[in-house]
């Protein structure tokens, strides 16, 4: 016997290797356990070799996204009036129209319709950006088809301005400022009182960078439910065009005409021709810019987490072991042995849970990291680009899920513990855990019932393997089907650690009121 | 055959979690599907959703409680040894689980049509406030109305067969916590298999046999064209799997010892 008095056959060292020992003495939870990371490599690998992504073209291979400052991939498709500009200094443009096109369907096969209207992140206005190259940094300030006046910069930043959109009667003002790497962004009714928007520190931005107008109109996107479950996204071709005069720059600017630049324009069959051109009329101080497509983040497109299906799966058979594990001590009696070795009952449920976390941890990290860097292998194989993920997210991914699963195995032990029927408790870890994420994200349930599901149940902890952000100022598809879940990562994960540790109290004032 | 039922009434009738198990299948069916009803909205402009599936959706979480009621019908004979005196006492394994399946039919089916008499009374009750009108085309959900009758009386035997196939699975499992975990894999787990893999073809030939996707099809009022299966053709495909879990659960149950 250790020293240490009284309490030495209850030290809490001793009590979790005796459960490790119990654990690792049963063959079926050890099967359990390997069984678990086998179905989450199998599924993953499974789904990401059956997955083909064809893109048609010449050669059938998938466009490669630009990627922006930050790493990620992004949208960079607008049409650009510039003109080189040294150093500190200033452009000053007032917008005096900002009208738009939408695509509908066609009544006629064949014959394009377009509704005159303006999407609500159709943007146009003022940009200064490292040269004309898709995913150079830049800052900008502008106006927008129904979200005011916003600064953006590097593609995943936006701050928003005064709201309201623009009209011949209310003409908008707008200001980008330099001084060294920091930008500027002012807005003002009149020209003469003017309201700062935001501002942007730009590392990047050389001293001689592109100053000048832009358009850009994202495509509509109009979601209808399918049959399936899930959702049928349709993106429309849409355009904006804004009038800007009273143009002034400042600065040492190089002399000579402004350059047009359709930036991010792609090609029709023939690999010339501009597939829907944007355009610049410049007329005695007028200038007309049209522009089609985006400047932002793109969170549409195959992710890493793409290959984690199986976890779901897997969950199932972490909570059958998990349950078991501390049940099989009820039905067998060895329960009052356990705790006439260790008087402190609670003592012995928290051993118990340290060795299922670290067993299940241990299995799903090992699990989760061969999924997700052998799926991702077969899913770029099959032709699939994948959106970049940072370093920092990619961790997250592969140790977050593992983390969640040792979550999930601990609040099933403490379900186990209370409950102290295997098949009940079993159930019921199955019903908090996977049942609300399958509803959720694989049937035809409607979505906000789907994100209610994900915020208030222990599933809300698969939030955690989301690698892309939302992004308010992209307008896309964010739900749950779709892998968007309306917690942030570790808020999910929190929210699932919540709930592990009160049913693991309960079970533990349980275990000390109750006889064995 | 008279002896075995009495019997096996006696032991379910005295089991003290069977009576809960009932109540909660009933509680929680009609809960859930409450819920489901009260987080959906419908907006002015009218909206796709199949209303009595929404109201119907409760059966997902009620259908593991009609499982755990059956698998310790079975398994939890096994796990305290009663199951040699039962066999010893009643000689006939065919008949024993025949008497089994009855008497579990017998309790679940009553609870089963509480569970969705109730779940169709929240929708009629909670939908009308969530924008489900008559005037947005969707009138209050009534037994009257012939597809909402089938929906209905699909999900009752829906519950009853996933009961029967629960138990079949426990006779061969043998132990209650397995089971269980077999029963709900395959219920959930085959629910999101079409969705993993890639190839549509594939996607339909597992949506087909799964047992929950094809046999929920039955609460499918809209769009029935574009369901991979019609209403009853799905619940065919759990009745199938209940006939293979029982028949397989039955042999083994003859050929083993117990």
């Amino acid at each position: 016997m250790r020293a240490g008095g009284p309490s030495a056959p209850g030290g809490f060292g001793r009590m979790t290797r005796a459960e490790w020992t119990k654990f690792r003495t049963v063959r079926g939870w050890v099967a359990g356990m390997a069984a678990a990371a086998l179905v989450t490599v199998l599924l993953g690998l499974m789904s990401a070799a059956g997955s083909h992504t064809s893109c048609g073209g010449p050669d059938d291979t998938c466009p490669v996204p630009p990627v922006g400052p930050g790493g990620e991939a992004v949208d960079d498709h607008f049409f650009f009036a510039h003109r080189p500009m040294t150093g500190d200094g200033s452009l000053t443009a007032r917008v005096t129209s900002m009208t738009g096109k939408v695509r509908v369907p066609d009544r006629v096969p064949g014959a394009r319709r377009l509704d005159a209207r303006l999407v609500p992140w159709a943007k146009a206005g003022l940009v200064v950006k490292d040269g004309v190259r898709q995913g150079s940094t830049y800052a900008a300030v502008m106006v927008t088809g129904g979200h005011g006046v916003r600064m953006q910069h590097d593609f995943t930043q936006d701050t928003a301005g005064l709201p309201g959109g623009v009209s011949a009667g209310s003409p908008r003002w707008l200001r980008l400022d330099r001084k060294g790497q920091e930008i500027t962004g002012y807005e003002s009714a009149d020209g003469r009182r003017w309201t700062e928007v935001g501002r942007a520190r730009l590392p990047g931005l050389p001293d001689t960078a592109e100053i000048g107008l832009f358009a850009a109109s994202p495509g509509d996107l109009t979601v209808t439910r399918a049959d399936f479950g899930g959702s049928i996204e349709q993106v429309r071709f849409s355009e904006t065009t804004a009038v800007f005069d009273r143009v002034e720059l400042s600065g040492r600017v190089a002399a000579g005409a402004w350059r047009r630049d359709d930036i991010g324009v792609t090609t029709e069959a023939d690999g010339v021709t501009p597939h829907h051109p944007g355009g610049f009329q410049e007329s005695g101080g007028t200038y007309t810019v049209t522009g089609v497509g985006d400047i932002g983040p793109v969170v549409d497109g195959p992710r890493p987490e793409n290959t984690l299906t199986g976890v779901v799966i897997a969950l199932i058979v972490v909570i059958v072991v998990a349950v078991v594990f501390v049940t099989a001590e009820y039905r067998r009696g060895l329960v009052r042995v356990t705790l006439l070795a260790s008087p402190r009952r609670g003592h012995a449920l928290a051993a118990k849970a340290v060795v299922i976390a670290a067993v299940t941890f241990a299995a799903g990290l090992a699990a989760t990291a061969a999924t997700v860097s052998l799926g991702t292998g077969l899913l770029r194989g099959n032709g699939a680009v994948l959106l970049p993920v940072s370093g920092e997210a990619q961790v997250r991914l592969i140790g977050g899920v593992a983390l969640m699963m040792a979550a999930t195995a601990v609040l099933a032990l403490g379900l186990g513990a209370l409950l102290r029927r295997g098949p009940a408790a079993i159930t019921a870890g199955i019903a908090v855990v996977v049942v609300p994420h399958l509803l959720a994200t694989a049937s035809f349930l409607p979505d906000e019932a789907a994100r209610w599901l994900l915020r208030l149940t222990p599933a809300a902890g698969f939030a955690i393997q989301q690698s892309i952000p939302e992004y308010p100022q992209v307008l896309a598809n964010y739900v749950p089907s779709a892998g968007f879940y309306p917690l942030a990562p570790w808020a999910g994960l929190a929210v699932l650690c919540g709930y592990a540790g009160l049913v693991l109290v309960l079970a533990v004032i349980r275990l000390n009121r109750r006889d064995a | 055959m008279r002896r075995e039922l009495r019997a096996e009434w006696t032991k379910l009738r005295t089991e003290p979690g069977a009576g809960w198990l009932l109540t909660a299948l009933a509680v929680l069916t009609a809960a859930a599907g409450a819920a489901v009803c009260a987080s959906v909205t419908c907006p002015a402009a009218g909206c796709g959703h199949d209303t009595v599936r929404l109201a119907l959706a409760g059966v997902q979480v009620g259908q593991a409680v009609a499982a755990v009621l059956a698998v310790l019908v079975a398994g939890g004979e096994y796990g305290t040894g009663m199951i040699r005196t039962t066999l010893t006492a009643m000689p006939r394994r065919g008949a024993v689980l025949a008497a089994k399946g009855a008497v579990l039919t017998g309790v679940t089916l009553p609870a089963a049509v509480l569970a969705v008499l109730g779940s169709l009374l929240a929708g009629r009750l909670v939908l009308p406030g969530r924008g489900f009108t008559a005037a947005h085309g969707h009138p209050p959900l009534s037994l009257a109305d012939g597809p909402t009758l089938r929906a209905a009386a699909g999900s009752v035997l829906y519950l009853a067969l996933v009961a029967l196939l629960s138990l079949g699975i426990a006779f061969a499992v043998r132990d209650t916590a397995a089971a269980i975990g077999a029963v709900l894999g395959l219920l959930y787990a085959s629910a999101v298999l079409p969705l993993m893999v890639g190839d549509p073809d594939w996607q339909l030939v597992l949506w087909r046999l799964s047992p929950s996707n094809a046999g929920l099809s039955v609460q499918a009022t809209v769009n029935l064209d574009g369901l991979p299966l019609g209403p009853w053709a799905g619940l065919g495909v759990l009745v199938a799997w209940t006939a293979a879990a029982l028949a397989g659960g039955g042999l083994l149950l003859r050929v083993r010892d117990a």
